[in-house]
C-alpha cells in the first residue's frame, strides 16, 4: 500500500500495462522527454525506451491516426490528447473512425486503443482548455467513456481500458492530478461499467463523476452533519458502459436522485442518466430528479467566475437541502 | 454465380445494357470486362468478379433490367455443369422501388413483442401504472407515494401531504401506513376503542401484536365486503370419484404433478365461460362483464393471506395452469407478488380441504362477484340409482355471491355448470 498522487497513478497504471504486454505503446505531445505537461507520465521513457514511449508532433490528428493504425496492426496504443478540449481537433477519429471500424469491417478489424485526456476545469485555463467533454464522447455507439476520480481507480480503470478490445476514452481530471490516495501494491485491474457507492445513504442518491466526486462527498458530509440529510454518493466512473443496476438500485432505495455534473447543462451526461431513471424507475421517485451542472456558458478564466460556474460543494448542499425540505 | 445488375446510386432502380464484351461460352477472368450499362445518371463498365465460363446471358444489348436482377450466369471453374443455377435475384433481392411493400410483407419481429429494445443498454420500461399525479380532490402525489399507497392498500385521498406545495410524498404514505390512522378503515367510529377493549382484559395476560399492512388490508377490505356486499350462499355436494381418479392417472409416473385444486380452478374457469353473465365484477354504477376467466386462489402466507390470480385460467392447459399457480403461490409466500398479480380477476377459489374442513362460507373479494369455498373430499355413503347404498368420494362446495351483480338463478346455473364439469372431469383436459 502506498499513498500516490493521481498523476503518479497515471504513470503507474501505464507502466503496469506496458510491463505486462510489450504491444502496449504510448504516444503523445511531450509525454516522453518532458514527462507530460501535467507531469503524469514521468519516468516512462526511461523505463520503456523511445520505441514504445513516443513524443509526437503537435498534431492531434497525427496522434490519433497513428494510434489507430497501430491498433489495427496489432499494437495496443495509449494516446494522449493533452487537453480534452483538443478532442475537437481530431474528432473525426473519435466520432467516425474508432467506434465504427469493428462494425464496418464485420469484426475483422478492432481498435484496441485508449485515448487519455486531461479533462475538466478549476485550473483557470480558460474556455478552450477547461471543458468537461464526457458528453462529446458518450454519444457514439462503439466508444467507451471512463472518468476516474481517485488514484486507485486511475490505475485499475486504465488497466481495464488498455485490456478492452475496443476504443476507450479515458478522461483524467486536470484538477485532481495533485490529489492523493492509497493505492495497493501489485497489479490492479478494475472493470469498465461498474459504478462505486462511496457513501451509503438513505435519503437521496448523488451521482457524480471526476472532480465532482470529492465535492459530492464533501456535500454529503455537510448535509448529514448540518441538516440531517443522509445522501448516498455514487461515483459513476464509467459512462459507457453504464452501471444502470447500481444506479437504479440506489434510486429505488432513496427515492430521490441528484446528478453533479461539471459539463455544461445542455445535454450533459446526467441528462441521459436522468432519462433512464425516469423511464425505468419512475415509481421509485419521490420527487423530481435534479441536475446540478455548470451552466450553459463558456468557462471563464477568472478564478472567481470559474468557481461560480462549476458546481461547488455549497451549491450541491444548498440544492439538495432545498429540494428535500418541503 | 449470378451476375447482377449493379446498384449505381441510391435512387437508381434500373439500368440498360449497352454492350456485351463476352459471348456465351467464353471463358472469363476476374477483372475482365463483361458488359457496359447505362442509367439515367451514369454509364459504366462492369467487370467479372470471379473467373469461369459465361454460361448464359439473360439481358441482351439494349435491354433494361431492374437493379439486382440477374443479367448473366458465370459458371465458376469447378462449378457443377449448368442447370437451373440460382433463383432469379429479382425474386430474392429487394428492389428499391418495392421496399415499402417488402417491409409490410415481412413477419413482425419475434411475434408479438412490440417493445423496442433500448439500443443504449437494453433497458425495459415498466408497464405498471399507479395512477395519476393529481388526485380527484386536487392533491398532488409523487410517483413513489402512489406506488407505496397501492401496495399497502392506503387510500391516498385520506393522506395529508407534507411535501413541497402539499404534495403527498412517500414519507406521508409510510407514516399513514404505520399509524394506521386516517388511512385505513380497520376501526370505524362505532367500534370500541383499543383502550376500551384492553380494559376488558386487564386481568388476562396478553401480548399486543402490531398490525402490519397485510393485516390492515385484510381487515379493511373484508369489513367493507361483509358490510357493503349483500352476500348469499349456494351449497352443493359433488361426486368427485372420477376427478380423483383422473388426477391419479395424470400424476402417474410424471414429474409434473397437478393437485385437486388445480383441477377445480380450471373447472371453475370453464364454468364461468359457460355462464358469462356470472363472469362480472361490480363497478359501482355499472357491471363489467369479463371475457376471460382470471381466477384468484386464496393462499395462506405467514401473517395473512393473498389471492394471486391465474390469468386466462380457462384457456391454459392444465399443466400450464398448475405450474403458473405453483409459481404464484411460491412467490406469494415470499411476499414477492407484484400488485398486478393479485388485483383484478373474475372470481376467487378458496380451499380449506387440507384442514379437514367439510364446508364453509367465504367472504366475497370485491369487486369480484363470486368466491368458491372448497372443503375436503371425503368418502360418504350415497344412495345409488337402484336404491342401494354405495360409498363414493364427495366434495362439499359453497359459492358466495354478490347479489348486486349476480342473482340466485344465475349463480345456480354457474354452480350447475361447475358440477357438470367436475363430475365429468375429462372436459377439464380439453
Amino acid at each position: 500500500m502506498a499513498e500516490l498522487t493521481y498523476r503518479e497513478a497515471v504513470a503507474r497504471g501505464i507502466a503496469q500495462e506496458m510491463a505486462r504486454d510489450e504491444n502496449v505503446v504510448f504516444l503523445g505531445e511531450d509525454i516522453a522527454k518532458a514527462g507530460g505537461v501535467f507531469k503524469a507520465t514521468v519516468g516512462l521513457l526511461e523505463q520503456f525506451g523511445p520505441k514504445r514511449v513516443v513524443d509526437t508532433a503537435i498534431s492531434e490528428q497525427a496522434i490519433l491516426g497513428a494510434a489507430m493504425g497501430a491498433a489495427m496492426t496489432g499494437l495496443k496504443p495509449i494516446a494522449e490528447i493533452m487537453f480534452a478540449d483538443f478532442i475537437a481537433v481530431c474528432y473525426d477519429y473519435i466520432a467516425n473512425e474508432f467506434p465504427k471500424t469493428r462494425y464496418m469491417t464485420n469484426g475483422q478489424v478492432s481498435i484496441p486503443l485508449v485515448v487519455r485526456c486531461g479533462n475538466g476545469g478549476g485550473a483557470r485555463f480558460g474556455a478552450q482548455h477547461s471543458q468537461s467533454v464526457e458528453n462529446w464522447c458518450m454519444q457514439f455507439p462503439g466508444l467507451k467513456v471512463v472518468a476516474p476520480s481517485s488514484p486507485v481507480d486511475v490505475v485499475g480503470l486504465l488497466a481495464a481500458a488498455v485490456r478492452d478490445p475496443d476504443p476507450v476514452i479515458f478522461l483524467e481530471h486536470k484538477s485532481l492530478y495533485a490529489t492523493k490516495g492509497e493505492v495497493p501494491d501489485g497489479e490492479i485491474v478494475d472493470r469498465l461499467g461498474v459504478a462505486k457507492i462511496l457513501r451509503p445513504g438513505k435519503d437521496a442518491t448523488i451521482l457524480a463523476l471526476g472532480m465532482m466526486v470529492p465535492r459530492a462527498l464533501q456535500a454529503a458530509a455537510t448535509l448529514q452533519s448540518e441538516h440531517g440529510i443522509d445522501c448516498e454518493v455514487i461515483d459513476v466512473r464509467s459512462l459507457v458502459p453504464l452501471d444502470t443496476q447500481c444506479i437504479l438500485g440506489s434510486v429505488a432505495r432513496t427515492g430521490r436522485v441528484f446528478t453533479v455534473e461539471e459539463n455544461p447543462r445542455q445535454l450533459g451526461w446526467g441528462a441521459e442518466l436522468v432519462s433512464i431513471i425516469a423511464d425505468e424507475s419512475f415509481y421509485d421517485l419521490d420527487g423530481p430528479p435534479i441536475r446540478i451542472t455548470t451552466p450553459n456558458i463558456p468557462l471563464p478564466a477568472a478564478d472567481a467566475l470559474e468557481d461560480l460556474a462549476i458546481p461547488s460543494v455549497s451549491r450541491v448542499v444548498e440544492t439538495i437541502r432545498r429540494s428535500l425540505s418541503a | 454465380m449470378n451476375v447482377l445488375m449493379p446498384q449505381l446510386g441510391e435512387t437508381v432502380a434500373e439500368g440498360t445494357i449497352t454492350k456485351w464484351y463476352k459471348a456465351v461460352g467464353d471463358s472469363v477472368a476476374a477483372g475482365d470486362l463483361l458488359f457496359d450499362i447505362e442509367t439515367d445518371k451514369t454509364s459504366m463498365e462492369v467487370p467479372a468478379v470471379a473467373a469461369g465460363v459465361l454460361r448464359e446471358i439473360r439481358a441482351q444489348n439494349g435491354q433494361t433490367v431492374a437493379v439486382g436482377a440477374i443479367v448473366a450466369i458465370v459458371a465458376e471453374s469447378g462449378d457443377a455443369p449448368p442447370g437451373p443455377l440460382e433463383k432469379d435475384a429479382s425474386g430474392t433481392r429487394p428492389q428499391l422501388a418495392d421496399s415499402p411493400a417488402r417491409d409490410s410483407a415481412e413477419p413482425a419481429v419475434s411475434g408479438g413483442t412490440s417493445r423496442a429494445i433500448d439500443p443504449y443498454h437494453g433497458l425495459r420500461t415498466p408497464e405498471k401504472n399507479f395512477g395519476k399525479a393529481r388526485l380527484p380532490g386536487g392533491a398532488r402525489t409523487t410517483p413513489l407515494a402512489r406506488r407505496l399507497a397501492l401496495e399497502s392498500g392506503i387510500e391516498l385521498a385520506t393522506v395529508q401531504g407534507s411535501g413541497p406545495r402539499g404534495r403527498v410524498v412517500a414519507a406521508d404514505v409510510r407514516r399513514a401506513s404505520l399509524s394506521g390512522g386516517s388511512a385505513n378503515a380497520t376501526m370505524t367510529s362505532s367500534e370500541a376503542s383499543p383502550d376500551q377493549i384492553k380494559a376488558l382484559y386487564t386481568s388476562t395476560p396478553y401480548r399486543e401484536l402490531k398490525l402490519d399492512n397485510m393485516r390492515k388490508t385484510i381487515a379493511r377490505r373484508l369489513s367493507e365486503s361483509k358490510q357493503q356486499v349483500p352476500h348469499f350462499y349456494l351449497n352443493a355436494d359433488f361426486d368427485v370419484e372420477a376427478l380423483i381418479a383422473l388426477r391419479k392417472e395424470i400424476n402417474k409416473g410424471g414429474t409434473n404433478r397437478v393437485s385437486v385444486n388445480d383441477l377445480l380452478v380450471k373447472a371453475y374457469a370453464l364454468a364461468m365461460q359457460e355462464v358469462p353473465e356470472a363472469n362480472v365484477v361490480w363497478a359501482g354504477d355499472r357491471l363489467l362483464q369479463l371475457e376471460r376467466s382470471d381466477i384468484g386462489v386464496a393462499v395462506a402466507v405467514p401473517g395473512g393471506l393473498v389471492t394471486p390470480i391465474v390469468r386466462n385460467a380457462d384457456t391454459r392447459s392444465l399443466l400450464n395452469l398448475a405450474n403458473e399457480l405453483a409459481g404464484l403461490i411460491a412467490r406469494a409466500r415470499e411476499r414477492k407478488l407484484l400488485a398486478s398479480e393479485y388485483t383484478g380477476g373474475s372470481a376467487t377459489v378458496s380451499n380449506l380441504g387440507m384442514y379437514g374442513v367439510r364446508s364453509f362460507q367465504a367472504i366475497v373479494n370485491p369487486p369480484q362477484a363470486t368466491i368458491l369455498a372448497v372443503g375436503a373430499a371425503e368418502r360418504r355413503p350415497i344412495e345409488a340409482k337402484d336404491g342401494t347404498l354405495r360409498a363414493t368420494t364427495m366434495l362439499s362446495v359453497s359459492l358466495s355471491v354478490d347479489h348486486r351483480a349476480v342473482d340466485g338463478a344465475t349463480a345456480g346455473k354457474l354452480l350447475a355448470a361447475f358440477r357438470t364439469i367436475v363430475e365429468n372431469p375429462l372436459r377439464i383436459l380439453l
